[in-house]
């Protein structure tokens, strides 16, 4: 049947398993990755012609930026297991925030460090930065309610709908530099048609960005090792999983 | 190398972003890997107290 797979995945003991042995097959290309753009983005990348060398920080802004929504289209999407009431999937979104309300924190930061040097203020009310705080402030307010239960299912079902209702801010980050006047700048690469930013320029930025995301695979196939184990009564599989 | 760490004069916005940025991927490393190990822990107390009860 085509489907077996699909109800694997929703078996904790597979899960399991299955993010074990898939997490060195996402650590290991995301460090080269991440290496590579590094090299090539502080060594190999000319200058900006407008903006020097301090253009450079687009290497860890976009991608935390990226990640920032990635993470949260990912989490809210795991979320809807709430109507199945599938335990992976509620072990996916649990996982998901902690991670994306760090890299929320770092594209915010990062931003702000590009900002002085190139608008002369490190925040402004716009309509880019405010909606990007406002994710922040989605994702601890996710992270809050969750702590808020004692209970592990309530605190899945209570904190899915949150994350479902926020996800409404996901396309509103997006497009509010194309939607309204913004400080910030047009996107150069994720854009429908040819990127605007130099070969030498984008191919580390596109290493980056891969990188980030494979990084983010293993991260949260460790996470939802966690989180997998955190919700399973079952003894016996239990004592496989954990060789006891 | 002096000149390269100037980055044009950006260092002093420059390095703090990539700091962040890389200060923010090892604590998500870190982070993951203790919540497994607590799980971990915890799920072993509760095979534990299972064995003592059965």
């Amino acid at each position: 049947m085509a489907w077996t797979w699909f109800h694997r995945l929703g078996s904790p003991p597979y899960v399991y398993r299955l993010a074990a042995r898939l997490t060195p097959w996402f650590a290991w290309p995301a460090a080269l990755l991440i290496l590579g753009g590094l090299y090539g983005g502080l060594v190999l990348a000319p200058a900006d012609y407008q903006q020097g060398d301090g253009f450079r920080i687009i290497y860890v802004h976009a991608p935390s930026a990226w990640m920032s929504l990635m993470v949260y289209v990912t989490m809210a999407s795991a979320a809807v297991g709430l109507i199945w009431r599938i335990k992976v999937a509620h072990a996916v979104a649990a996982s998901c925030a902690p991670i994306g309300a760090s890299f929320t924190a770092a594209a915010l930061l990062t931003g702000m460090l590009w900002g002085r040097p190139m608008w002369g203020t490190y925040w402004e009310w716009d309509p880019r930065l405010t909606s990007e705080l406002l994710l922040l402030f989605l994702y601890l307010g996710y992270i809050g309610l969750r702590s808020a239960f004692e209970d592990l299912q309530r605190a899945d079902r209570t904190s899915a709908v949150l994350a479902i209702v926020g996800v409404v801010n996901v396309p509103i980050i997006h497009y509010s530099v194309t939607w309204w006047n913004s400080l910030h700048q047009a996107p150069s690469v994720m854009k429908l048609g040819k990127p605007e930013i130099a070969t030498a320029m984008l191919v580390p930025l596109l290493m980056m960005l891969a990188g980030f995301t494979l990084y983010f695979g293993a991260v949260l196939l460790v996470r939802l090792r966690g989180e997998v184990l955190r919700r399973e009564r079952s003894t016996a599989w239990i004592r496989e999983a954990l060789g006891a | 190398m002096t000149h390269f760490l100037q980055m044009g004069g950006y260092a002093r916005f420059l390095w703090p972003s990539y700091g962040i940025t890389f200060a923010v991927i090892a604590l998500n490393i870190y982070w993951a890997r203790r919540l497994l190990s607590q799980s971990r822990a915890q799920a072993r107390r509760r095979l534990l107290v299972q064995a003592e009860h059965a």
